[in-house]
Order: structure tokens, then sequence, then C-alpha cells
């Protein structure tokens, strides 16, 4: 019972209480490029928790079983990104032959994700929250989940948003951080769960 | 276009952060204080400056085909000897940027200088244009930490500069202050430019 309700924790801390774009700010440039329409950002949301859930994997592995027995932990950046960077080109072979369908669906968004900071971001937190090894995986998937799910709400509003009547120097990005900062202080409320 | 012309574009005609929108995630993220945005914007300018250097001199001798591999591995290096430096003599910044010293890598400025600019021009132009580009947005993280701070607990530097009867906005301090500064901040510059 212990692991589930460690699980639990784990998955609420990471979608609500320190949801990584509105209270870490991590991976905001998707966050704001992306969120026009809905359709496009569910393609990006699902293609970061995977690709947020597969790092997660490999640098954990890489971290405990080539970094630290080598002693070569000041690598760590550069091991990181390059890990990311090669498993994103690799998911977007490998997606391409074997589910067209769904490669259609995510292409455009996988190279972007490289770059995005969230998935670095959740790797290295991994490595200095010291996670074990599901918990690290675990990690990766909510924090996916977290970013998809406000990722989606922003769309839900700015597709709204567009037919308000907003003044002309706040339209675009202007307004979509306020939005973004009122969203935010609605997340603000969770941060008073203690768990 | 003249070296002056070049230096100073960075400033306010094509700043980094409130013109082109690039690098949000540090900027929003580090600004709680102007001590802080001080000790991002110098961190990511020393990445820029070199990377935009070490970048310039061996455009000729990297494929095309792995020229952004290539570029984030250099970078990864910069941002691996900035981390060390910053840990060793400056700690209490180190230990407040935390994660975003080894975020600095996905910095959108930093692979889109090297890559729209470092890339065509001389080693002379890019160093230049480095350092320009790295002191804009050193100023926009202290024009944002400056307003933050203020509202916050206002102080400026650590220094109290409004009157002892006023009540701190706390929010300004918190994630949603970020982003709302950052939006009314964006939408003044709108306003200047169509005006």
């Amino acid at each position: 019972m212990e692991f589930v309700g460690k699980i639990f924790t784990l998955a609420v801390t990471a979608i609500f209480v320190q949801n990584f774009v509105l209270s870490r700010f991590l991976g905001l440039c998707p966050y704001i490029g992306v969120s026009k329409k809905l359709d496009s950002a569910l393609g990006m949301g699902m293609a970061v928790i995977f690709v947020m859930t597969m790092a997660s994997t490999f640098t954990w592995l890489i971290q405990t079983y080539l970094l630290i027995p080598l002693d070569l932990k000041y690598l760590q950046t550069i091991a990181f990104i390059l890990t990311i960077a090669s498993l994103v080109q690799l998911v977007e072979m490998i997606i391409q032959k074997t589910a067209p369908a769904l490669y259609k669906a995510l292409g455009v968004f996988l190279p972007l994700i490289t770059t995005n900071c969230a998935v670095l971001g959740v790797a290295i937190l991994n490595i200095n929250e010291e996670f074990n090894f599901i918990e690290s995986v675990l990690n990766g998937f909510f924090a996916g989940l977290g970013f998809t799910l406000v990722l989606l709400l922003m769309a839900g509003i700015r597709e709204r948003l567009d037919k308000a009547d907003v003044p002309k120097s706040m339209k675009g990005m202007p307004i979509a951080m306020v939005v973004a900062g009122c969203m935010a202080l609605a997340f603000l409320g969770f941060s008073g769960l203690k768990i | 276009m003249k070296l002056t012309q070049e230096f100073t574009k960075g400033f306010i005609k094509e700043n980094p952060v409130f013109v082109m929108a690039l690098g949000l995630c540090p900027t929003l993220a580090v600004t709680t204080s102007v001590e802080n945005a001080i000790g991002m914007g110098l961190a990511a300018t020393f990445v820029l400056l070199f990377s935009n250097i070490f970048i310039s001199l061996i455009k000729k001798i990297i494929p095309d085909k792995i020229r952004i591999p290539s570029y984030i591995v250099v970078i990864a290096s910069f941002v691996t000897i900035v981390d060390m430096v910053m840990n060793a003599y400056f700690p209490a910044i180190h230990k407040n940027l935390g994660l975003f010293i080894p975020l600095i890598v996905v910095n959108c400025i930093i692979l889109g200088r090297a890559e729209a600019f470092a890339n065509k021009n001389t080693v002379i132009r890019s160093i230049v244009d480095g350092l320009g580009m790295g002191l804009g947005f050193t100023l926009a993280l202290i024009v944002i930490g400056g307003i933050r701070e203020i509202l916050g607990v206002g102080q400026f530097l650590g220094h109290n500069v409004l009157p002892v009867s006023y009540k701190p906005v706390i929010v300004a301090i918190l994630a949603p202050g970020a982003f709302l500064v950052m939006g009314v901040l964006m939408g003044l510059m709108n306003m200047k430019k169509t005006k």
C-alpha cells in the first residue's frame, strides 16, 4: 500500500503542486507557441509525454550505470542533452516506419522537443531528487501529463480568446502571458496541499 | 551593418526577450530578484559569447547535416564550465539559479544566434553580436527582476527603495507575477512599436 501512496503523491506533485509550466517555468516556449489550436496542442502534449517518459528512463540508466561508476558526473549536462537529442531522432524514425498515422500527428512536434527545457529539466530533477528507477520513469510520465493538461487548458482558452475584444497592443503573446498568469494563480492554490 | 549597430541592436530593436520572445523559461524563472537576474544574464552572456566565437571559427569544418548536434555539444561544454565556475566562486547565486544553469544549454537564444549569426559571419562580428545579444538579455532580465523585486518586497538589489508603509504585493515574486509582469511589458513594447 505504501508504494501506491508514494506513486499517488508523485502524481499529484508533478501534475498540480509543482506543475512544470506554471510553477517551475519549464517548457514555456511550446506552451506559448503551440497553444493556438486544440488539436495541435493535443499532438504536442502526447509527444511530450512520450519523450519525457523515455528520456527519464534512459538518462537515469546512463547516470547510474555509466556516469557514476566511471566518475564522470561533470559530463552530466552534455551526456543528457545528447541522449535526449538522439532519443528524439530515434523515436521519430521508429514511429515513421511502424506507425505512419501516429507520425503524421506527432511528426512536426518531435524535432521541437529536443530544445524543450522541460525534457532536460525532468532528467536533471530526477537525479537531483535522488529518485530510484521506477520513481524516475513515473515522474517523467506524470510531469508530461501535467504539461499536457495546462497546454490543453491554454489552447481551449486561446481559441475563445480569438473572438474576444482584446486591446490591439495586447493581442497575441502579451494576452497569452496574462492568461498564463491567471492560470498560475489558480494553480498556486494547489501548493497548500500537504501530502 | 556597422559594428556599433551590430552591438546595440540586441538592446532594444532586436531584444531577444521582449521582441523575439526567446529564452522565456529562464527569463520568468530567475527574475525573482535583481541579483539573480544579473547572475543568470551574465552566465548566459558568457556562454553566448564563447559559443559564438567557437562556432564561427569552426563553421567551415562542420558538415551541414550534423551542425545542430555539433552546436549543442559546443554550447553544453561552455555551460558545464560556467556551472563549475559559479559553483566554486558564487555558491549562493548558483544555489538560487539551481536547475536553470544546466538548462542554459536549451536556451533558444544561444542556439538561435549560433544558427542565425555565428554560422554565417566572421569571428569579430560574432563576438560583437554575442556580447550585444547577451547584454540585451541581461538588461531584459534586470528590468523584469527590478519590477518584481520592487513590487514584491519593496527592495532593489536588497536595498529598501519604498517607504516602510508600503505593503509588498507578494504575488509579484511568486510564479503568477512573472507571467503578469511579462505580459504587461510585452504589451507596452507593442504599443510603442505601433505608435
